[in-house]
């Protein structure tokens, strides 16, 4: 009698096991949840679908004209033009405004030279940036040679090229921006002081290119000099 | 009188109480194995409307999490990235454009409404949870989404459940990384020890002290 139980038993096993699979395989069926209870709300939560508005996003296209809130407008942190010394991390990044700082021009001209006091951790900070955004077509030394030129992106600007070395600071902000020819902006995805970071880690990147013997610290000509 | 309950009967009670001890051990098998999120959640891995490989962008072009994702560091959500992301490379007469995978990033740029991404990775709407004060103290991307960068098609590596949280939170300096390492998917600690070492390390240096109360995360 018990080995008929043991039988039935490891067959009833087996068939648990053939239906429900054991942990971690691989399966298309979204997650039970075994105690629903308030696990999922009526709320919406950031890029999630909504069934009330007619596009079915539940976030909003923001007023023509709004200023987000807890965001100051760029120019009110200084009356030159430039954000003093307020740090990349202040919220101050995505309003639109008319100066400088936010589109790279006075007036009808393109402006040149970075708004704010350039330190060697905002350096880094643009090659962090660089590295992530831009290297990808550009390369990471800027010669036009990122991995996208390898799989059939034309028509990457070479940044290495006289015309991007005598570009404004401003214009090169306004490409980031809003993009030029096959590149498109990275408004949207570079945060203002970042941009800004970026250029002057670009402009590191043009004169790294370039260095002459007088350029180097007088420590590493001589440790140069050595390898002759 | 002497044969009222035959010879056989003598061994039931003992047979009855095996067969009850299995089924018993059983059932209890069963709900430990299977009603858990290790067994709920893991391997969830649904079709998306377009198969984007984490392997090829991630792997093999050596793209950086934050590329797409760009707003982890600063945000509590981690943004999936917008069509224009993808359109930055595949867009017309660039890479792959007429790929009939690509159909629904086409059709997503023309009528300017979001690609349906099927979510995989949820917390319950009770837990409240925070991309940016995790990255940006020491804990990758790996630590929760596992070898993402492996990935042809994302799966839920983790659980997700709040034991699986609270391993972390009671001792961050077994997970801690350098800020360097990230988003760097291929790192991973040579030892146990050195792991505990440079955790305790970055604990104190950075003073993370992740919450273990109830408001910590129930809020």
């Amino acid at each position: 009698m018990l080995r008929y139980f043991f039988v039935g038993f490891s067959l009833l096993i087996l068939l648990v096991v053939s239906i429900t699979g054991l942990r971690g395989w691989k399966s298309k069926r979204p997650p039970i949840e075994l105690f629903p209870d308030m696990v999922r709300q009526a709320k919406y939560k950031p890029q999630t679908e909504s069934e009330f508005y007619a596009d079915n996003r539940s976030a909003r296209q923001p007023v023509e004209g709004t200023v987000p809130l807890g965001y100051a407008s760029v120019s009110t942190s200084s009356s030159n033009g430039t954000m003093g010394d307020l740090g990349p991390y202040q919220n101050i990044q995505f309003t639109a405004s008319s100066d400088y700082v936010a589109t790279g021009r006075f007036g009808n001209q393109w402006g040149t030279g970075i708004p704010f006091e350039v330190t060697a951790a905002m350096m880094q900070r643009g090659r962090e940036r660089y590295n992530i955004t831009c290297a990808v077509c550009h390369g990471a030394t800027g010669a036009g040679n990122g991995i996208a030129s390898k799989y059939g992106l034309n028509g990457i600007a070479n940044q290495q090229q006289q015309r991007i070395r005598d570009m404004a600071d401003g214009e090169i902000f306004n490409t980031i921006t809003w993009g030029k020819n096959t590149m498109m902006g990275y408004g949207s995805t570079i945060q203002v002081p970042d941009r800004w970071m970026i250029i002057a880690y670009l402009r590191a990147l043009q004169r790294s290119q370039r260095t002459t013997w007088s350029d180097l610290p007088t420590e590493e000509q001589k440790n140069a000099s050595s390898w002759k | 009188m002497s044969n009222f309950f035959p010879r056989w009967s003598n061994l039931l009670p003992l047979k009855l109480l095996v067969c009850l001890v299995f089924i018993v051990s059983g059932l209890v098998g069963g709900i430990w194995y299977y009603f858990t999120p290790k067994y709920t959640r893991v391997g969830y891995q649904p079709d998306q409307p377009v198969p984007f490989s984490h392997a090829i962008h991630v792997q093999q072009l050596g793209m950086d999490c934050r590329y797409c994702h760009s707003f982890v560091e600063v945000a509590g959500h981690s943004n999936i990235p917008t069509t224009q992301t993808c359109i930055n490379c595949h867009g017309q007469g660039k890479i792959k454009w007429d790929s009939p995978r690509l159909a629904p990033v086409q059709e997503s740029w023309k009528t300017g409404l979001p690609i349906p991404w099927v979510r995989i990775h949820k917390v319950p709407d009770y837990a409240y949870f925070n991309h940016a004060v995790h990255v940006n103290r020491g804990v990758s991307c790996y630590s929760c989404h596992g070898a993402i960068n492996e990935m042809s098609i994302v799966y839920e590596a983790k659980p997700l459940s709040m034991a699986w949280c609270l391993e972390c939170h009671r001792a961050p300096e077994n997970f801690l990384r350098p800020p360097s390492e990230i988003y760097n998917m291929q790192w991973h600690p040579k030892s146990f020890d050195e792991q505990q070492e440079m955790g305790m390390k970055f604990k104190e240096e950075w003073q993370v002290n992740p919450p273990v109360t109830c408001g910590g995360c129930h809020r």
